[in-house]
């Protein structure tokens, strides 16, 4: 890419970028497919800022009184909800999407975390089953690898309607990655692209939903949770209507979540942005009585204690990471900038996860790749990030009075901009200005 | 052994959890009066038992299916035999939408007609049905038989995998990808056998295969409008 000249202008409208991608278009006649999250910038959780105890509110001490981070999910129907010591999750992400060793990995940081992982697209290995102490089964439209003997050894289930990468599409897995294994897991034949359904095949609507949910609590005998997972669009009325339906979680998947594989106009045009899906589902739950009781874990774009604590305060129960476990885990790390540069790419902005050709052996199913990520070690970085977003989020409830991170609450965040204002419901930060509500 | 419950007086969790309390090798025989429509009936069952169900089942009946074979004497809603795994599904009448949905495995006989998305992504599961099936039916179905004795309605086997189709009657149309295939000995063997387990008296060679053209498999942007 040429050095910008003085006098040469780019277009706001036609930059570089823009030009690159018309004229990929032009030479391919097919749409860019790529993993990762939505890459454009959108109002988020740095738009936020806490308001620190001084006069009016007392600070707790920060290496002496107690901040509790723990969890329970799951207490409105099941026999045996999921208490967790963190309360940031992994998000479900695939066998065949990652690497059986990446799977490996995020069990053993969770485990040394204290908290759970989850299956996705494809179904449950042996191995991720054994590795992961909660575990969290995912049931999704594609019903791949899908039965009772799994679900059965699941810690959770987790009806996936949708993803916040993609809220209205299926998954996707290209032929590049669809080995022996992965292709018999999902009773495909070997070599195909993969396209996921986007609909269950066996209900449509709130009121299907609701059998759905008793049967597979019938299945496994009402022991384990159930949650429901949501792209965020219509989140007002999507966390209504599944907590209507009988979910014991609302799982909430903002658009700057990742995925494996879809298409770059879906990933950066669907969904809504993290923190404005957070108030609308906050308050359908609480328009129901509903808060704190069916729980609310918040995904998508997190990455560290602060966004943590943010998305606690706006009234979560607990978040989910994905993109941000993989970055722990050796995505994008420098070290592989060569072998990134050699395919294309460069640390720091590899995106397709659907080629399979991950250097740092993460989402491939490549052996020879694959065997480049050290699970133990792999997995203690993992242990160590999620200690680090606890400790992180820990300071910042404390800075505010919080003896628990459940304590946070709206009334301790301003906003630095009017977006974030409206779109999170605090303040704009110096003033009483919430946009868009009556003030008194 | 037999045992008896009556939906009138027992509640499904009572029934499904005392079928799940069966120890993994029973063999029992089990009847239940008064479906009434109930929603979930006999999921999740994991022994060899036989399991008699009379009235009309409402959604879900016999999900998740292993080993055990349950009949049912009536109308089965959306979703029969759902994800079934092994063992054998029995609807002595018609079969909502959805019928043998995800299935991995086992048998699935329908007496009567079977509605839209039948065998919607089957995945190894037999599925005969006496009867005729509605639109949308074996929708990316992955692997297993859909045997039709009737006729098929509108997109039969649209975004096909690998699965054998076999219809009597007169097909709508079919969906994308899905195309007419001959018939070679080893299917004619196949479907005989089939239509033997169900208990039909159909001859094979009056069926025509269906099957996938497997031109959808990758992406190919000359098929962009197919999809």
């Amino acid at each position: 890419m040429s050095e910008k000249q003085p006098g040469l202008i780019e277009s706001a409208t036609f930059s570089r970028d823009v030009i690159n991608e018309i004229q990929r278009a032009a030479d391919t006649g097919i749409y860019d497919i790529r993993g990762f999250g939505a890459k454009r910038k959108v109002p988020h959780f740095d738009d936020l800022l806490f308001l620190g105890a001084s006069m009016s509110r007392y600070p707790l001490e920060g290496y002496r009184e107690k901040c509790g981070t723990d969890v329970t999910l799951g207490t409105r129907f099941a026999k045996n909800p999921i208490k967790l010591d963190t309360v940031v999750t992994i998000a479900g992400m695939s066998f065949g999407a990652l690497s059986a060793n990446a799977k490996e990995a995020l069990g053993r940081g969770a485990n040394m975390a204290g908290t759970s992982t989850t299956t996705g697209d494809g179904g449950m290995t042996p191995e991720e089953r054994k590795t992961s102490k909660t575990l969290v089964y995912q049931y999704l439209p594609s019903r791949y690898g899908m039965n009772p003997d799994d679900l059965r050894k699941a810690d959770a289930i987790e009806v996936v309607l949708g993803q916040g990468a993609k809220p209205g599409g299926g998954g996707m897995l290209l032929g590049q990655k669809i080995t022996d294994r992965v292709a018999k897991m999902r009773d495909l034949p070997k070599g195909i692209d993969q396209r996921s359904a986007c609909r269950h095949p066996d209900w449509t609507g709130p009121d299907d939903l609701a059998i759905k949910i008793q049967e597979l609590r019938e299945i496994t005998d009402w022991n384990v949770p159930i949650y429901v997972k949501i792209g965020a669009t219509r989140t007002y009325y999507d966390v209504k209507l599944a907590v209507k339906a009988g979910a014991d979680v609302i799982v909430l998947d903002g658009m700057q979540g990742g995925t494996a594989a879809t298409q770059d106009v879906f990933i950066e045009h669907v969904g809504i942005p993290t923190m404005a899906a957070i108030p609308q589902a906050v308050r359908a739950l609480q328009e129901m009585d509903m808060h704190r009781k069916v729980q609310l874990i918040v995904s998508g774009g997190i990455r560290s204690g602060a966004d943590v604590a943010k998305c606690m305060a706006l009234g979560a129960d607990a978040v989910a990471i994905g993109t941000a476990a993989l970055i722990a885990l050796g995505c994008n790390h420098p070290k592989w900038d060569e072998e990134y540069q050699k395919i294309g790419s460069a640390a720091g902005y590899y995106d397709d996860y659907h080629e399979g050709k991950c250097p740092a052996g993460i989402s491939t199913q490549d052996p020879e790749l694959a065997a480049r990520l050290d699970p133990e070690l792999a997995g203690r970085r993992l242990a160590n990030y999620l200690n680090v977003l606890t400790m992180e989020a820990q300071t910042l409830a404390r800075a505010c009075g919080k003896s628990h991170l459940h304590n946070l609450e709206p009334e301790d965040l301003v906003a630095l901009n009017v977006e974030a204002a409206a779109m999170a419901g605090v303040p704009l930060a110096g003033t009483d200005w919430i946009p868009g509500r009556h003030s008194y | 052994m037999t045992m008896k419950f009556d939906l009138k007086q027992q509640t499904v969790r009572e029934l499904n959890q005392a079928l799940h309390d069966l120890p993994k090798d029973a063999t029992d025989e089990i009847n239940v009066d008064n479906l009434m429509g109930e929603h979930n009936v006999a999921v999740g069952l994991d022994q060899p038992i036989s399991v008699n169900l009379n009235g009309h089942a409402g959604y879900y009946c016999a999900g998740m299916n292993q080993k055990a074979e349950v009949v049912i004497n009536g109308n089965a809603g959306q979703g029969v035999a759902e994800n079934m795994m092994s063992g054998k599904v029995h609807v002595k009448g018609n079969a909502s939408q959805s019928a043998g949905a995800t299935a991995h495995g086992g048998l699935l006989v329908i007496d009567g007609d079977a509605a839209a998305r039948c065998g919607i992504s089957m995945k190894g599961v037999d599925i005969v049905v006496k009867g005729s099936v509605g639109h949308m039916s074996a929708f990316m179905g992955q692997s297993g038989c859909l045997v039709v004795c009737g006729d098929a309605g509108e997109a039969l086997g649209d975004s096909l995998y690998e699965v054998h189709i076999y219809v009597k009657g007169r097909v709508e149309s079919l969906g994308a990808d899905c195309v007419k295939k001959e018939m070679r000995a080893e299917h004619l063997e196949e479907l005989s056998q089939l239509l033997k387990e169900a208990g039909c008296e159909d001859d094979p060679a009056e069926f025509t295969r269906y099957g996938s053209a497997r031109q959808l498999y990758t992406f190919k942007v000359d098929n962009a409008s197919a999809y």
